[in-house]
């Protein structure tokens, strides 16, 4: 998965800044509470730039290079922004079989994107994920919390027609 | 409680969510308020029934008939049908069930004849969002009874060990030699933990999840008569974050356990202590192996470290712990409720029990099955599973997800059970079943697998850091068509060290798929490597469309569509597709109305 450092600017708000020390204090001092706080950071960001990582370590007293090889380790954590739709294509083993690579290929041709990016208007990122416990509708792909199951590419550009 | 005379079970598994199953719930709740019947049935959401194929599924007790592929706008019509007048809607009755006019007992179709729910006993039968359901099936008895009776912690483990039960994660390891274990280990401060497995990472395995989502309490009552017999006050549950149903149902059956004082402090006022919380997985394959999950809990990157010392010994915080599944907690209360015989005298006998699979691929009823230990595969794959669809030759059968192998067509006679799986090169694995059909190409599935594994290995072992790679590099050298005979017997070397050589189980198991399916598809793998073919059709480069002149009727279409500018010929003339223009985008295919494009 590629997750190299963004080149879009950190625009936290200070709202978000104070909830993030919020919940640092929350966590500080108790054993294993790196992936909690990073997993919160996500959560009101969206995404775990630099400046929050940096927040992370200096909230905790705990180094960067600490925090930065939890948030590199995870599939889940992402240094990249997400787009205001995103898409995940599950090419888990039941929906690789029914033709999952087919789905991603159509959508990475409707979009012109590759997993792990997303469009420059910012509505859409893509991203192929592991499985998301559907298998009984597979092939299967997530935009936002909507799943769609049994899928052909050729629904896949009519649905992301429907986001704005 | 209220009493009321039908309870319309509807499934609020993923499976069903995904298809809408929260919107039927709506639609119930305001037709019943509508027809005036809102006090005459309840709707109760419940977790998985299993037939995730047909769902959305609704049950409606008392008559037990069961509806499948329900949408929002067939719920007046049950309401008024069947709540209201006592006749089942019979168009959306599982075809099965309708014998006879009556909805007969749904586990007498093919479906659920051959099950037997344990594990599952209580998923799609109770609320799990509301602990009273659980225990009106018996749910914190055997706690109650082993606290308030202080049966002493070793009389529990000896009835595991009596039980045969092994532990559901894949290997197989004797549950109650773990509890035996975890008893026995001294910690300096006296401070043990018991931990849940329920970082179900195999892509196409959702057995744990489905029972976090349809039964999260008897996990969590395992769990405490667990701290109870090793001496552990604190237990984690790594649960995957990529499961929001079960987290949530997780939380509130927590919540509903410490209110009811069945969790917290002083347990059954017995002097015993229990907590547990939640730990999310952030997706990461590697945090199944039970170093590197602990690893995890600790907030660190989950990389795994060498054993011993075991877990038992050294684990969590450097404490002993123990470490089970979800399944095989699942297991734990119906042993200690209905005896140890009874568990052991259920599937062979070196594999007591039953086991849960997630039915996946091609075949006819995806779904969730239980079955006893020692089921012949094909009764899976034919009876339960209703065989491939589309009238497709079934070609393999995939257990143990990355780390596990195909089981051929030749060997569907195999009697599921951890020792006779392993004898064929394949493994129990924690219940991912993938079917696989003659469209499928094995040199292509045993490369997803190594994609896969490459992903997700942690890194810290070079053999496996290094070895899954170049793996994968021979692999796609052979579905590019540029592999030779050599590749194939340098393969099987690289396998062969990567099996000894690596850390942890990811890496030791990793060459399972490649090693299965060269063993039992050679004849695939020298089709691609000889003759530059892939017999399935799937890997692209070794793809060659053609039109057959004799059923190509120039109608122009394929050409005017083909995005290379490969096809030509003259109107009402066949056409001809110029192979080194051809990018094998199957367009063609698709727009050809006379079936005249070839693919192989």
């Amino acid at each position: 998965m590629p997750n190299c450092k963004t080149v879009v600017p950190y625009n936290g708000t200070p709202e978000q800044e104070e909830r993030l020390r919020q919940v640092i204090a929350e966590h500080k001092g108790q054993p294993g509470s790196t992936m909690p706080v990073l997993q919160a950071a996500q959560e009101i960001f969206g995404y775990l730039p630099e400046e929050v990582q940096i927040m992370i370590a200096e909230g905790l007293d705990i180094p960067l290079s600490e925090v930065y090889g939890v948030a590199s380790f995870y599939a889940q954590f992402s240094m990249n922004p997400k787009g205001r739709h995103q898409i995940s294509v599950c090419l888990g083993t039941a929906c690789y079989v029914k033709g999952a690579a087919d789905i991603l290929s159509a959508v990475e041709k409707k979009l012109g994107i590759r997993p792990g990016s997303i469009t420059p208007d910012g509505k859409f990122s893509l991203d192929a994920c592991r499985c998301v416990g559907a298998c009984g509708l597979a092939p299967v792909m997530m935009v936002g919390s909507d799943v769609y199951g049994r899928l052909t590419p050729d629904q896949v550009g009519p649905i992301l027609d429907k986001y704005e | 409680m209220n009493l009321v005379r039908s309870h319309i079970l509807v499934c609020t598994g993923t499976g069903c969510t995904s298809s809408n199953s929260l919107k039927i719930i709506e639609a119930f709740e305001r037709e019943l308020e509508a027809q005036g019947m809102a006090k005459e049935a309840q709707v109760v959401k419940t977790g998985c029934f299993g037939l995730c194929a047909m769902g959305p599924i609704v049950m409606i007790y008392p008559e037990g008939a069961c509806y499948t592929k329900v949408t929002p706008a067939d719920v007046p019509e049950i309401v008024s049908e069947h709540i209201v007048k006592g006749r089942i809607v019979q168009r959306l009755l599982h075809m099965e069930s309708d014998e006879g006019g009556t909805a007969t007992s749904l586990s007498e179709t093919t479906f659920y004849k051959h099950q037997l729910r344990i594990a599952l006993r209580n998923c799609g039968v109770i609320n799990p969002e509301d602990i009273d359901e659980y225990i009106g099936v018996d749910g914190y008895a055997a706690l109650g009874r082993i606290l308030t009776e202080k049966i002493p912690p070793q009389q529990i483990i000896d009835e595991i060990l009596a039980s045969g039960l092994r532990g559901r994660g894949g290997a197989g390891f004797p549950t109650g030699r773990k509890w035996q274990f975890t008893h026995d280990a001294v910690s300096p401060d006296g401070v043990k933990f018991v931990c849940c497995n329920a970082d179900e990472g195999d892509p196409g395995a959702f057995m744990d999840r489905s029972v976090l989502e349809g039964d999260p309490h008897s996990v969590i009552e395992a769990m405490a008569i667990a701290g109870y017999c090793i001496g552990a006050q604190q237990g984690y549950i790594y649960v995957r974050a990529e499961y929001p149903i079960a987290v949530k149902r997780l939380e509130i059956a927590i919540k509903q356990a410490k209110d009811y004082g069945l969790l917290g402090d002083n347990i059954f006022d017995s002097g015993f202590s229990f907590n547990l919380e939640l730990r999310l997985g952030a997706g990461a394959f590697v945090c199944g192996e039970e170093t590197a999950l602990m690893t995890s809990i600790e907030g660190k990157r989950g990389e795994p470290h060498p054993r011993p010392p075991f877990p038992a010994n050294k684990g969590l915080f450097e404490r002993p712990t123990l470490l089970n599944n979800v399944e095989t907690y699942a297991n734990i209360t119906w042993i200690l409720n209905n005896g140890a015989d009874k568990f052991a005298a259920i599937g062979t006998p070196k594999s007591t029990g039953t086991k849960v699979f997630a039915l996946g691929g091609k075949i006819t009823n995806t779904g969730l099955v239980e079955i006893p230990m020692g089921t012949p595969l094909r009764t899976v794959i034919e009876d339960i599973g209703g065989g491939c669809p589309n009238g497709k030759k079934f070609k393999a059968a995939q257990t143990g997800g990355p780390s596990g192998g195909c089981i051929p067509a030749s060997l569907i006679d195999t009697p599921m059970d951890y020792d006779s799986l392993g004898a064929i090169g394949s493994m129990m694995g924690s219940g991912g079943l993938i079917v696989m059909d003659e469209d499928n190409c094995m040199v292509d599935i045993a490369k997803f697998f190594l994609e896969f594994i490459v992903d997700e290995s942690c890194g810290k072992c070079s053999v496996c850091r290094i070895g899954t790679k170049r793996l994968l590099g021979l692999l796609t050298k052979i579905t590019e068509g540029e592999g030779t005979l050599e590749d194939l017997d340098t393969i099987e070397e690289l396998c062969y060290h990567l099996k000894s050589s690596a850390l942890c189980g990811l890496g030791q198991t990793a060459p399972n798929p490649v090693l299965s399916t060269l063993k039992h598809f050679r004849d695939e793998y020298v089709a691609h490597v000889v003759e530059k073919r892939c017999p399935a059709g799937v890997c692209k480069n070794l793809l060659r469309y053609t039109i057959d002149p004799a059923k190509c009727k120039g109608c122009t279409l394929c050409a005017k569509n083909c995005p290379a500018g490969a096809i030509s010929g003259a109107v009402r003339a066949p056409h001809v597709i110029d192979q080194s223009k051809c990018i094998k985008c199957g367009v063609c295919m698709d727009n050809c109305r006379f079936s005249a494009i070839l693919k192989g």
